[in-house]
């Protein structure tokens, strides 16, 4: 199957500063073919916003691992979805201050408007989930594919 | 007991100004009685070795029990309060909505709770015997310096480099200018006999992976932009990496370089920070990585330690798990002090042959220092032409061209340096390879897999 390469936006949640899954989240989706635009770490809301309009990514990616990336991320969904931001978003990382996952905080991510709320350290489910988004047919006038 | 083991036990009640004064430096920037500089000088002139948990709750009285926990421990601890990460940034709208949600925060928003209430918190803990440091990451540290000013309190950490290139977005330039003005609001707020002590936070710059020629040189010429901005009292950090040898010339040279760089007269410590990259995930290897970040601090002579707990790679530890914490890294102290002559207060300066880290950390310096003598304009200048460039920051106002790795040896090494006064490390007929997301992910774990492997021995 021809996959298309995806234009992806990288970021972090406005509170947090951590790096290394940034760095880490380029190089890992770049080795699969993916273009990554990484906005660094600390994106407040309106810069998210602002960095969807053009070139419009295909995926935006929001990783977080300061353990605010709950309360963080559903500002930063409803921020993407109120702007009219109808691309994938998906949320993943250490997203609260106890150390496991919280389904209510899963499902009220969902309700927000991301497509898929990854687990700390689950890149298997987002490389499947950036594989199936590639394999799909590009959303918008079709065009040559390398 | 030994005579060492006398002079590291703990007396009946520590808390009474036991510790008998002396510090080598003389002049104005002699620490008072009731200040961390002080404190800590005390400490080492009885050879013993400060321990610190990081530790911030949103809850006041949490955050007292934390105190008061880390009060409690038989050795010479100073209390920490870690700033909530909106604080950090400046939201103090969404540090006050989280609070009244009763959304848990990753630390003490110091600003969004009234004055009163910090000082109640407070009453009673904090004092000559047990000092409490704001630590945060706020590269607009003007209202946290307000609040903890407010506070009664008078010491914090930061820098205008380290509090800006890898933990955020804010420009360099601002983060100077808010450095400058956030030391000398500091100078100004605290009343006397109180003296405002900074730490720089450059010795921990991304936490892992810079090697320690730059972390050292960010440090000192942090520490020295501090006294230039009026603060007399100032630490210098160096954050474990992967080899204990390569970090023992680290804070040697953090030593020695003070005693070259710093005014005479300004009262000074070396902190060391327990490994700050992934953490060992069992309980095993944490404990082993802190005991060996406890006994590196003492070899090498820093005066006081940033200890990590074993629940460090899972979640924000609770207070039990940093008293713990505290009493492991001190009990691995005082064996090793044991072992140490003479203890923590031999002069560095004469004593300290030239090893790699020094001479590199001082071409760093060096380097800056000769773009001018405004030290903020000439950091930012140095940074624009990449002489100082931090490796995998992502940083807009950081070049990018640098790249480390950890040799075969264990040692941190530069494969790139740019437009850096060092040059790169060629292994002995060694190619480079490209570095991958696999390879980075060793890297960034490898630590970790050394201490959580199974003892054999």
């Amino acid at each position: 199957m021809r996959r298309r390469s995806l234009k992806i936006l990288l970021a972090g949640t406005a509170s947090d500063s951590h790096t290394w899954n940034l760095v880490y989240l380029q190089l890992f989706m770049e080795e699969q073919g993916h273009r990554v635009t990484g906005l660094g770490p600390c994106v407040p809301d309106d810069l998210l916003v602002a960095a969807c309009a053009e070139p419009r990514p295909e995926l935006v990616v929001v990783s977080s691992v300061n353990g605010h990336g709950y309360r963080d991320g559903l500002s930063a969904v409803r921020a993407l979805r109120s702007a009219g931001v109808q691309v994938p978003v998906v949320v993943g990382g250490k997203l609260g201050v106890a150390g496991r996952a919280d389904p209510a905080q899963r499902a009220l991510l969902l309700d927000a408007g991301c497509t898929a709320v990854f687990d700390d350290g689950d890149v298997e489910a987002l490389r499947a989930f950036t594989a199936a988004l590639a394999a799909a047919p590009a959303p918008t006038a079709p065009r040559a594919v390398a | 007991m030994s005579s060492a083991g006398a002079l590291l036990a703990p007396p009946a009640d520590r808390r009474d100004g036991d510790l008998r004064p002396g510090h080598r430096s003389a002049g104005p920037g002699v620490p008072g009685p009731a200040s961390f500089g002080g404190f800590v000088a005390r400490a080492a002139a009885a050879g013993r070795l400060v321990v610190q948990p990081r530790m911030g709750f949103a809850d006041p009285d949490r955050m007292r029990a934390g105190l008061a926990g880390t009060r409690s421990v038989a050795a010479a601890t100073v209390g920490t309060l870690t700033i909530d990460s909106y604080t950090r940034v400046g939201d103090h709208a969404a540090a006050r909505a989280a609070l009244a949600e009763g959304v848990p925060l990753n630390g003490y928003p110091i600003a969004a709770h009234p004055a009163e209430r910090t000082r109640a918190m407070l009453d009673g803990i904090l004092g000559p015997s047990f000092p409490v440091q704001v630590r945060h990451g706020s590269s607009r540290p003007e209202a946290i310096v307000r609040a903890l000013a407010a506070a009664g309190l008078d010491a914090t950490e930061g820098g205008p480099v380290s509090y800006c290139l890898p933990y955020g977005r804010t420009p360099l330039a601002e983060s100077v200018t808010n450095w400058a003005r956030a030391c000398e609001l500091l100078a100004t707020l605290v009343p006397d006999p109180g003296v405002p002590h900074v730490e720089s936070f450059g010795g921990c710059m991304l936490g892992q992976l810079c090697p320690p020629g730059l972390l050292v040189a960010l440090s000192l010429l942090e520490g020295l932009f501090f006294t230039r901005h009026g603060i007399r009292s100032v630490s210098l950090s160096y954050a474990q990496q992967t080899d204990p040898v390569q970090d023992t010339e680290a804070v040697r040279a953090l030593h020695r370089l003070a005693a070259e760089f710093l005014p005479p007269e300004t009262d000074r410590h070396v902190v060391l920070y327990t490994y700050m990259g992934v953490f060992p995930r069992t309980e095993h290897g944490a404990r082993r990585l802190l005991e060996g970040s406890a006994r590196l601090a003492v070899h090498a002579g820093a005066q006081r330690l940033i200890v990590k707990t074993a629940a460090e790679a899972h979640r924000i530890p609770t207070v039990r798990e940093n008293v713990r914490a505290l009493r492991t890294a001190a009990a691995s102290a005082e064996r090793a002090a044991r072992r140490e002559q003479p203890p923590l207060t031999k002069p560095w300066s004469a004593e300290t042959a030239d090893s790699e880290v020094y001479r590199e950390a001082r071409a760093f310096v060096e380097a800056v220092l000769e773009l001018g003598t405004d030290l903020g304009r000439a950091l930012r200048t140095a940074f624009a032409r990449g002489v100082l460039d931090v490796p995998y920051c992502l940083h807009p106002d950081n070049a990018g061209r640098s790249r480390s790795f950890v040799d075969s040896g264990g040692r941190l090494r530069w494969a790139e340096t740019g437009a850096m006064p060092v040059v790169p490390y060629l292994a002995p007929g060694g190619a480079r390879t490209p570095l991958t997301s696999d390879g980075l992910l060793a890297a960034l774990h490898g630590v970790a897999a050394r201490y959580d492997a199974p003892v054999t021995d």
